[in-house]
């Protein structure tokens, strides 16, 4: 909201001092996103008038004039200025920047030659004066600033219009649309600085020989619960023109542009009330009958702007005797425009249901200054002050003759409520000592009307204060209003004590390990895109394309919730891969989503994914993380088979990770991305992944360590080599030599894997390390010789290895 | 026969000259071997008088205590030269880079967020979590938003269905607890949130919150001021001072925004805080009564506070980062500052 602080201060008293009143609106609750200072960084410009003007000889589109500046120029001679505009004439007023002159932007204007002919100076736009082109009055929006007013000739500019304003851009909550009006914000600054808001005064009494509205409308409203009040008032003799100076002048600092004295003077009062209004030409309301109805069917119904629209059964419309010629509210009808030639218009001051403005406006896809205002809540009660207005300024400003009387249809007025407010209760809430003379001070300081007996209000609030519905409420205007700077600033009492879930702490330890292998933790979108699920492989009928889906995406790429976490990391690797960034290792931990019903809560489950390439990262490398998170979590019976089905991996190189126990469970998958996939991610390197079950990973997670007494008794280490088909797996070999070896086998370690000289083809030796030991005595060589004799015996037969000399 | 005190200067010239083991060993073995020169005076002791045996005997022995000390001493020097010599031949380039270790480090939200939860842990808030995908019923009806709010509306929510969509705020886990449990409620509940904005560098469709809520008796908002103060000095610095604005939240009244004085240029007015020497870092307020009414809580006996910051504004403001799409790009050359 825009507030020129000259405007302001017409309706209240504020500091001299513009620091002081900013610092006290924004603690008070009006924060202010920007300050703007204008007419200071003009200089040199005065008021000129063009007294000829000829075509520039060597241009199609320049003109010679030749101005006069009175005395702003050396013994009153006119300037030969040359201008590029093509509103410029001869007999009008201009603002003219002289040789050496100072323009906002920091421009400076000299003396110069333009295609050779001299120039003295520079005739200027509003827009080169420091205006923004959108409220650059409509006449001249395209050329010269043609100046509304006889300003005196060689006048400074700024002193002789009064450019010199300071324009406070409040940021106004939604909650508060009696803020979006300078009398609003008046209402706000006095209670802020304790001083009286005084309203514009204003009549809307019947000029001599007018007659009376009520002869020539009638209005009629039947949905009264979309339209609770519709003030109509006339004005006659209309004349169409420039709207005058200090209107236009309020109008552009306050953001809107000047177009012409009917729709200028709607728009002021709009801002100086918040209130909207619309001006209809009375020659086409048929009948002069204003009728509030919506359409028993769709009707088609062309607004202002030219647009065809279909006005749906649900949208309200203001119709004469013969149909609709505005859509309540949101934009008025292309058949009752005022004219250049209207004679008298209708002027309307209505109140529209605020859901109905909002859903009729977004339907049609027209969001306008009146239906964004309506949205918010406008009062019945602020009909009539702002409908008496616009007859007032009608008057004053010479527009037309102002009919007497209104016709007012009011089917929604109601007796003003008052609200029951304790005092304790504000002090319980505030952590205050507030004795209920000082809040009465400041609830009364608000305007709002307040009874008090024994510590309990009954406060009545200004009708435009839309937001104060409940006892709650008051306590925020009295804490903002003494100051929540001045509330203490305490520690609540009470000695909780701090908890949080197994989760929480088991996705700190996976990080905490990950990153201590050199991963790098990765944060990708919770939503992909469901062609994802085709560039990793996932087949039809996969519980991974059991998406769930947007409604509203930002596009494709982002509308669907994920269901599984590869491929946001492989988009990362992608990312990283065409940077150039070396050795990438990736992993993240977040939720996946999969459907469990319409209207249900989806699945989310929190999975785990590490992912990457680089000279070090292989399956191993890969598999042998993920061994050691799991000693980490305490699951340290986890078995890697072979997977030669997971579409995302190469099928010669993916393992899943199971637990045997209680039933078969897989952890998850990983391997080395199959070729087709990292192609899909343009990755033209090996790149090794795993995706994890986190929530089974933490169902399986036990952190706790019961002490083993170190060992007291030696172990006897014996190594063993045997040849085997490559179809055996070390896994199959190591099953068989655990099955065989008893309680006094401590440990089986691989130690070597050969194949080549020596080996025949298609077969491979492995080597390991076997250790015997007992916890409560020395083993006997015969007794160790008997178990490994077991083992080798059981490998045979298990494997068909044969014995290799170690 | 040689007095005693000229083998000693005899042994000390010889030991200076002494340049081995060997070279020791040969002049312990002239003076203080069996045979040597010094046992020789002592054994023919036996044919002098008593007195002069007495004057000769301790002179000798001096004697002998001398060489053998500088027999030691000797010894001693030239191992610890033969020391430095094997020092010196193993000498490295300690400005040689050392082994290089991969160092990984978590994502600077998930850092960030840990920053922040420590703080409130410490204060006895414990950590609650709640789904991504929400009602709209938790994120909007019963956090007292109005029905024809505009935050409700396609253009600022992503919606599965009519009743469920992306959560826009951690609020929704406020009234979970509410909902779930009895008070005193003290909790944090950080985590991802949604809204419909296209990616630029002050914008994401997801970012992040972390939200309080404490419920309890007496409750005041001086308590809430009391607690982000504390929490604003533990995160930023002792030296950072707080503002209390009056704001708007549907689900607290009254609402507040805080602004904290800019930790870059300590409130004089710089780039960070664009000139106005605070910047704006939550929203927070008295918990609505009609949230609390949700869960039942009696609103008399009741009071409560509320909070929600945005992660992403903390760690751009912490680390300056300009551009909010560097979280979600992963590029190892962001990721690898903040280890």
């Amino acid at each position: 909201m825009l507030v020129p602080l000259s405007w302001l201060k017409e309706y209240v008293d504020i500091p001299k001092d513009e620091r002081e009143f900013c610092d006290r609106m924004i603690m008070t609750g009006s924060n202010i996103e920007t300050v703007k200072t204008f007419g200071d960084d003009i200089k040199n410009v005065v008021v000129g008038r063009v007294l000829s003007v000829r075509p520039h000889e060597d241009s199609d589109h320049l003109s010679v004039c030749m101005v006069d500046v009175g005395d702003a120029a050396e013994h009153n001679e006119p300037l030969q200025i040359v201008c590029g505009a093509p509103n410029v004439r001869e007999d009008i007023l201009v603002p003219v920047a002289l040789h050496g002159s100072e323009l906002p932007g920091g421009h400076r204007i000299k003396r110069g030659k333009l295609r050779g002919v001299e120039s003295n100076g520079m005739i200027c736009s509003a827009g080169e004066l420091g205006f923004d082109d959108k409220v650059s009055p409509l006449l001249h929006k395209d050329g010269i600033w043609i100046l509304p007013e006889a300003f005196p000739v060689g006048a400074d500019l700024v002193e002789a219009m009064g450019l010199r304003e300071t324009v406070v851009d409040f940021e106004i909550t939604p909650n508060r649309p009696d803020c979006l009006s300078i009398i609003g914000m008046a209402r706000e600054a006095a209670a802020s600085f304790g001083s009286k808001l005084r309203y514009p005064e204003a009549s809307a009494a019947g000029d001599a020989d007018a007659g009376t509205a009520a002869d020539h409308i009638s209005v009629t409203i039947h949905k009264p619960e979309l339209c609770s009040r519709y003030i109509a008032r006339m004005a006659d003799t209309i004349v169409i023109k420039e709207s005058p100076w200090w209107l236009q002048r309020r109008l552009m600092f306050a953001g809107m542009r000047p177009i012409n004295n009917i729709v200028d003077i709607t728009n002021y009062v709009m801002l100086e009330y918040g209130h909207p209004l619309h001006a209809f030409d009375i020659r086409t309301i048929a009948g002069g009958e204003i009728i509030v109805d919506t359409p028993e069917t769709d009707v088609k119904f062309t607004t202002l702007d030219g647009t065809e629209r279909t006005i749906k059964p649900d949208m309200l419309l203001i119709n004469d005797a013969e149909g609709g010629i505005a859509v309540a509210g949101v934009m008025g009808g292309r058949n009752s425009e005022i004219e250049a030639d209207t004679q008298a218009i209708l002027v309307e001051s209505a109140s529209f249901n605020s859901n109905s403005v909002r859903l009729t406006s977004k339907k049609l896809g027209i969001r306008s200054e009146a239906s964004s205002r309506y949205e918010k809540g406008v009062p019945p009660e602020l009909s009539e002050a702002a409908s008496v207005r616009v007859m007032d300024l009608l008057r004053k400003t010479g527009s037309g003759r102002v009919l007497a009387g209104a016709v007012d249809a009011y089917p929604g007025k109601a007796e003003p409520a008052a609200i029951r407010v304790r005092a304790a209760r504000m002090n319980k809430l505030l952590g205050t000592d507030l004795t209920p003379a000082e809040m009465a001070g400041i609830l009364t300081g608000l305007e709002m009307d307040v009874k008090e007996g024994d510590g309990i209000f009954d406060v009545t609030p200004p009708y435009a204060r839309l937001d104060l519905k409940e006892e709650v409420d008051f306590s925020e205007e009295i804490g903002r209003i003494y100051g929540y700077d001045r509330l203490g600033v305490t520690l609540p009492r009470g000695a909780e004590s701090s908890t949080f879930t197994d989760s929480w702490r088991i996705r700190a330890i996976v990080r905490e390990t990950l990153t201590g292998f050199g991963l790098a933790e990765i944060q990708t979108y919770s939503f992909e895109s469901p062609k994802s699920a085709d560039r990793t492989g996932v087949p039809q009928g996969s519980g991974k394309r059991d998406f769930v889906r947007l409604i509203n995406p930002l596009g494709e790429d982002t509308s669907v919730m994920r269901t599984q976490l590869l491929p946001n990391l492989l988009e990362a690797l992608r990312v990283n891969y065409r940077k150039n960034n070396e050795n990438v290792l990736l992993f993240e931990i977040g939720n996946t989503f999969t459907s469990a019903g319409t209207d249900e809560l989806p699945n989310e489950r929190l999975s785990l994914a590490i992912g990457g390439y680089g000279a070090e990262w292989d399956f191993f490398a890969l598999k042998g993380v993920i061994e050691a998170l799991l000693k980490r979590l305490g699951i340290p019976e986890a078995r890697f088979e072979a997977n030669a089905a997971a579409p995302t991996f190469h099928p010669g190189r993916c393992a899943d990770s199971i637990l045997r126990d209680a039933g078969t469970v897989t952890l998850g998958t990983l391997g080395e991305v199959h070729p087709e996939v990292c192609g899909a991610y343009d990755l033209d390197v090996p790149v090794c992944a795993a995706e994890i079950d986190f929530e089974l990973l933490a169902s399986r997670t036990d952190l706790f360590r019961a002490y083993a007494p170190l060992d007291r008794y030696p172990a006897v280490t014996r190594d063993i080599a045997l040849v085997v088909d490559e179809a055996v797996t070390a896994l199959e070999a190591i099953d068989s030599i655990r099955a065989q070896g008893g309680a006094i086998l401590e440990s089986v370690k691989l130690f070597d894997i050969y194949r080549g000289r020596q080996i025949e083809a298609g077969k491979k030796s492995l080597a390991f390390s076997l250790v015997y030991r007992a916890a409560d005595r020395t083993l006997t060589d015969g007794e160790v010789a008997t178990v490994h004799e077991k083992i080798l015996a059981g490998l045979t037969e298990k494997t068909g290895a044969a014995l290799r000399d170690v | 026969m040689e007095r005693p005190e000229t083998l000693l200067t005899e042994a000390e010239r010889l030991l200076a000259g002494a340049s081995s083991e060997t070279d020791i060993e040969a002049v312990r073995i002239r003076f203080l071997g069996k045979k040597g020169e010094l046992t020789a005076i002592l054994r023919s002791m036996g044919s002098l008088d008593p007195e002069e045996r007495k004057q000769l005997g301790a002179a000798a022995n001096s004697v002998r205590d001398a060489i053998g000390a500088l027999i030691d001493e000797k010894k001693a020097a030239l191992s610890g030269a033969l020391r430095n010599e094997r020092f010196e031949a193993e000498r490295i380039d300690v400005t040689e880079p050392g082994r290089a270790y991969r160092l990984g480090q978590n994502h600077p939200i998930t850092q960030t967020i840990d920053e922040i939860s420590e703080i409130f842990l410490s204060m006895g808030y414990s950590i609650t979590e709640g789904p991504e995908v929400e009602t709209v019923f938790h994120n909007f009806d019963a956090l007292n938003a109005a029905p024809n709010h505009p935050s409700r509306d396609l253009t600022d929510t992503f919606y599965i269905t009519e009743n469920t969509l992306l959560r826009t705020q951690t609020s929704p886990v406020q009234v979970r607890t509410i909902l779930s449990k009895k008070p005193p409620l003290k909790v944090i509940s950080p985590g991802r949130c949604f809204r419909t904005d296209t990616p630029d560098a002050t914008h994401s469709p997801m970012f992040h919150q972390v939200e309080g809520l404490l419920v309890d008796e007496g409750v005041t908002m001086a308590d809430l001021k009391g607690t982000l103060d504390f929490f604003a000095k533990r995160m930023f610095g002792a030296e950072v001072k707080t503002k209390f604005r009056p704001h708007f939240f549907p689900f607290t009244e009254p609402s507040a925004e805080m602004d904290m004085s800019c930790f870059a240029c300590g409130g004089t007015g710089c780039r960070v805080c664009k000139g106005s020497g605070w910047i704006e870092i939550l929203g927070c307020g008295m918990v609505h009564p009609n949230v609390l009414k949700v869960g039942g809580i009696d609103t008399e006996d009741y009071t409560g506070f509320a909070f929600g910051m945005g992660v992403e504004r903390i760690a751009m403001l912490k680390h300056g980062i300009q551009d909010i799409r560097l979280f979600y790009e992963n590029d190892v050359r962001f990721l690898g500052q903040f280890v």
